[in-house]
């Protein structure tokens, strides 16, 4: 009896240290909640809107970021544009596009149409591209965000944009990402919203995951107060954090309400 | 009268053996869920258009009926106050899968031992086989018992999602209830027929039982496997997601292979750790030197299973991760990339504790052989690498701090451990722990031996120098190619570093077999001679390994994120979310205390049939 007792104590103790070592050494993480409805009024859609949503498409819901990253997944976009008409005469290429918007539009929906040596699937000697259709499967972003998207991409690139703001609403059960089409949008929950929708992440580590283009945001709020904090998030060029790129998007001030700004900020300052 | 009583019987059989069809169905709630027969959920009228015109093109070319993943909403999952469907059937999942993960690997060592005692001829392992299929007999009881708790659970909470997946896997259910008949009559035959089929033809009789046993065992497993990673990684789908395929296209989908191949590696060693804990308790439990020896040999036999699937274990796991890489970009940035990144934090501490621990059992059972004292001194070192290898592996690639810390530090990077968080170094650590299990092990196996043959000294020469050059070769990969080169080598650099530990496996022990062929013993090995800590040290071989599979079972159904199907079924419950690392701690640390609760049981209920009580004075004389 003896020995069972302590083969149960043991064991016990063991469990428990598992359990005390993910609960407490590891940092509390909350996935993000899985994407949700919204709708798009394309009433009041100027072009600004329009490259603004396909950012936030890119940014967000397209997960674009988690492959195109200076981490060397796939292609960075910035140089697109000035790849384009090289790709199209390429003998490699297999597509239909005869220009730049129509090429982007083709890399999106049949990313296949033409693999940037290097980046093709193993084993297919750059022939099939690891990137799923946009359009299908997880992402599944409707003909508005493609559009969006396209226009995001020819302007980042520095290219007249081509793209024609739609003019329909997207089918009724599809998803789309952001209502940056005009109209008060519902405020967000909580800090972890804002930070998935505004996709902080891509740029920014939390907990030690993210992006690296931008600061390690994990334990921020030990080293900054709330008035820097704010001003960095609504006026990012006032304080440059040395050695980074200056690519903080100026307009969070604008897209936030100023409740949703104070909790972010809160939040931010409680990493510690 | 007669005849409808049989009929009664016939359909309860039926009934029964539809539901124990469905024993091994993954949790879908671990991630999201909610799922609708087609027929009964309100499609979407895109999907519904589509699904008639493909559905009216199937039919005309005499094909079956496209199988539309219907499109939920939160209010399509039953719920019982005061329970959480999703914990539910994950903790039922998992209890379930542990026991069928037992039951399904003892027979393949119980096998393999019987036939090594028919041989050798050495009645020992005949013992010791019947000793370890008797463990498992209860289990087996309770595996069908959560089975079919399982089966509740998934149709109370996810109907829907059940009738999407019975309606794709139909005919294979069937057969999974057919041979888990087969299977139990194999067992039973094997079980109770073990001291009836001996010697001669009746053994050989036995042994086909056994292998009987463990093909309808396996096969069971493969169909399970199937409708799990269907989930995982569809196939069979047309454009619009409606699957159009047939039963061999879904059963043979991505991901079927790289699983059924790290179940059955993990399986073994979870059989091994498991029987090898029930070793360890009755040699604690032991009263005379006779019981101590066997309950040693025992434990022994049983770490070594554990140990031989140990080692190849992360290559399989290496597999796996390659291939979700290659199905789905997206899924395995998800894995490795995303929340889960930390997961494989918790994963190095209990893999490390793993390592450590087999080894410890290794380092003490030396002690029965006279002949240990000649490699006793080689152990320190070997130690001191397998823990620093261990630490390595633990180090996080950032560090959380406090703010005078992290000012101290200049910043969250430590300006040296910090190299040590990425992944060359977690390869590098974790190959190099691998190769010194195989060094104890080696040693552990010439302890009480001396080699006879000539060669000797130019084997051991040979073996030295391949451990020297494959250690340094894994260590130039992991450095060069992990600080010195870009990304896509830095991940490339992987495979020729675990090509070099799997040559190193195999090539040691041909050459160690090899050598100590014939060899002469130093001297009779002391069964029992080993202390009472070592016995601890499978303790937690099993305990880790039973956390282990709850957490990894937690990340693999983890990644579908919020889809029931990946990319085809979504998940619209409330519990669609993926739950945090602590909250799955949570659920595998009750599971697992379950589980163990439930594994004592088992053991002493073997140790009690084994008790007789003489009832002096109870029953009539003459």
């Amino acid at each position: 009896m003896k020995n069972f007792l302590q083969v149960i104590v043991f064991s016990v103790i063991l469990i428990g240290g598992f359990w005390g070592f993910s609960n407490f050494m590891i940092p509390k993480i909350e996935p993000a909640a899985p994407p949700t409805e919204a709708k798009v009024d394309l009433g009041s859609m100027t072009m600004d809107k329009f490259i603004a949503l396909g950012e936030q498409v890119f940014n967000g819901k397209g997960t674009c970021t988690l492959c195109h990253n200076s981490l060397g997944r796939a292609p960075m976009l910035d140089q697109l544009v000035a790849h384009t008409p090289d790709r199209l005469k390429d003998p490699k290429y297999k597509g239909e596009a005869t220009d730049l918007e129509s090429y982007i539009h083709e890399s999106l929906v049949k990313p296949s149409a033409f693999v940037v040596a290097g980046f093709g699937k193993a084993g297919t000697n750059d022939t099939e591209s690891p990137m799923p259709d946009v359009t299908g499967g997880s992402i599944g972003l409707n003909d508005i965000e493609v559009k969006a998207v396209t226009a995001y991409l020819q302007d980042l690139g520095g290219a007249e944009v081509t793209v024609e703001i739609p003019t329909g609403a997207p089918p009724p059960e599809e998803k789309s990402a952001a209502a940056a089409g005009g109209g008060p949008r519902p405020p967000y929950k909580d800090a972890q919203e804002i930070i998935a929708k505004l996709a902080c992440g891509a740029c920014h580590k939390f907990a030690g995951v993210g992006g690296e283009l931008g600061p390690d945001l994990s334990t921020i709020g030990g080293s900054k107060d709330k008035d820097y904090l704010r001003r960095a998030i609504v006026d990012p060029a006032a304080d440059m954090a040395e050695g980074y790129p200056p690519i903080m998007p100026p307009d969070f001030g604008v897209k936030l309400y100023a409740s949703e700004l104070e909790m972010l900020v809160d939040y931010l300052s409680g990493l510690k | 009268m007669r005849l409808r009583y049989l009929a009664k019987i016939g359909g309860m059989s039926l009934l029964l053996a539809l539901l124990m069809s469905l024993f091994a169905v993954d949790l879908p709630g671990l991630d999201a869920s909610s799922v609708a027969f087609a027929e009964e959920a309100p499609a979407a009228p895109e999907a519904a258009a589509a699904a008639g015109e493909t559905g009216a093109e199937g039919e005309e070319a005499a094909g079956p009926a496209p199988i539309v993943a219907p499109k939920l909403t939160a209010e399509d999952y039953p719920t019982i106050p005061g329970f959480n469907g999703r914990v539910v059937v994950w903790m039922v999942a998992q209890l379930h899968l542990w026991f069928a993960a037992f039951v399904l690997a003892v027979p393949i060592f119980v096998f393999i031992i019987e036939a090594i005692g028919m041989k050798t001829r050495d009645k020992r392992y005949d013992d010791m086989a019947y000793e370890f299929i008797k463990v498992s007999i209860t289990a087996f009881s309770l595996t069908a018992i959560l089975g079919g708790l399982l089966f509740f659970s998934l149709m109370i909470f996810y109907p829907h999602l059940m009738g999407y997946l019975i309606k794709i896997f139909d005919d294979s259910m069937l057969y999974y209830a057919l041979l888990f008949f087969a299977e139990s009559a194999f067992l039973y035959l094997y079980y109770y027929g073990w001291h009836w089929l001996q010697g001669g033809f009746k053994k050989w009789v036995h042994l086909t039982l056994g292998l009987l046993l463990n093909a309808a065992g396996s096969t069971l497993m493969l169909l399970a496997n199937s409708w799990t990673t269907f989930m995982m990684s569809p196939s069979g789908m047309d454009a619009s997601g409606a699957f159009v395929g047939d039963i061999t296209t879904a059963m043979g989908n991505f991901l079927w292979n790289p699983i059924n191949i790290h179940r059955i590696v993990a399986n073994v060693a979870f059989g091994g750790g498991v029987v090898g804990a029930y070793a360890a308790f009755k040699f604690l439990s032991a009263k005379t030197r006779e019981l101590r020896a066997h309950y040693d040999w025992m434990g022994y036999t049983a770490n070594i299973i554990a140990i031989s699937a140990l080692l190849p274990l992360p290559f399989a796991g290496y597999y796996l991760t390659a291939e979700i890489y290659m199905y789905s970009q997206q899924m395995g940035i998800t894995l490795m990339g995303g929340i889960f990144a930390w997961l494989f934090i918790i994963q190095a501490v209990l893999i490390g504790a793993l390592f450590l621990s087999a080894n410890y059992y290794l380092w003490c059972g030396m002690g029965r052989s006279d002949g240990a004292g000649r490699y006793t001194k080689y152990i320190k070192y070997i130690a001191i690498v397998i823990v620093a290898a261990f630490l390595v592996w633990f180090t996080p690639h950032t560090l959380i701090l406090t703010n005078a810390e992290q000012k101290a530090l200049g910043g969250q990077y430590h300006p040296y451990l910090g190299a040590l968080g990425i992944m060359p170094a977690k390869n590098t650590a974790v190959n190099l722990m691998i190769n010194c299990t195989l060094l104890s092990f080696i040693l552990f196996r010439r302890a009480n031996r001396v080699p006879t043959v000539s060669w000797a000294k130019a084997g051991n020469a040979i073996m030295i120098g391949m451990f020297a050059a494959g250690a340094v070769n894994i260590l130039f990969l992991g450095i060069y190619h992990g600080y010195f080169t870009n990304t896509v080598y830095k991940v490339a650099a992987s495979i020729p570093q675990v090509l070099t530990t799997f040559v190193l496996i195999v090539m040691s022990l041909i050459i160690d077999s090899r050598m100590y062929k014939g060899a002469k013993e130093v001297g009779p090995m002391h069964w029992g001679r080993i202390p009472n800590r070592a016995q601890y040290a499978l303790f937690i071989l099993a305990v880790s390994f039973t956390w282990l599979m709850g957490l990894m079972g937690y990340i693999r159904s983890g990644i579908r994120q919020h889809w029931h199907v990946k990319d085809i079924f979504r998940d619209a419950s409330p519990d669609a979310f993926t739950p945090t690392l602590g909250f799955a701690a949570d659920v595998v640390s009750i599971a697992t205390l379950i589980f163990m609760a439930m594994v004592i049981f088992v053991f002493w209920l073997s140790q009690v049939s084994a008790t007789k009580t003489a009832a002096t004075g109870y029953w009539k004389e003459g």
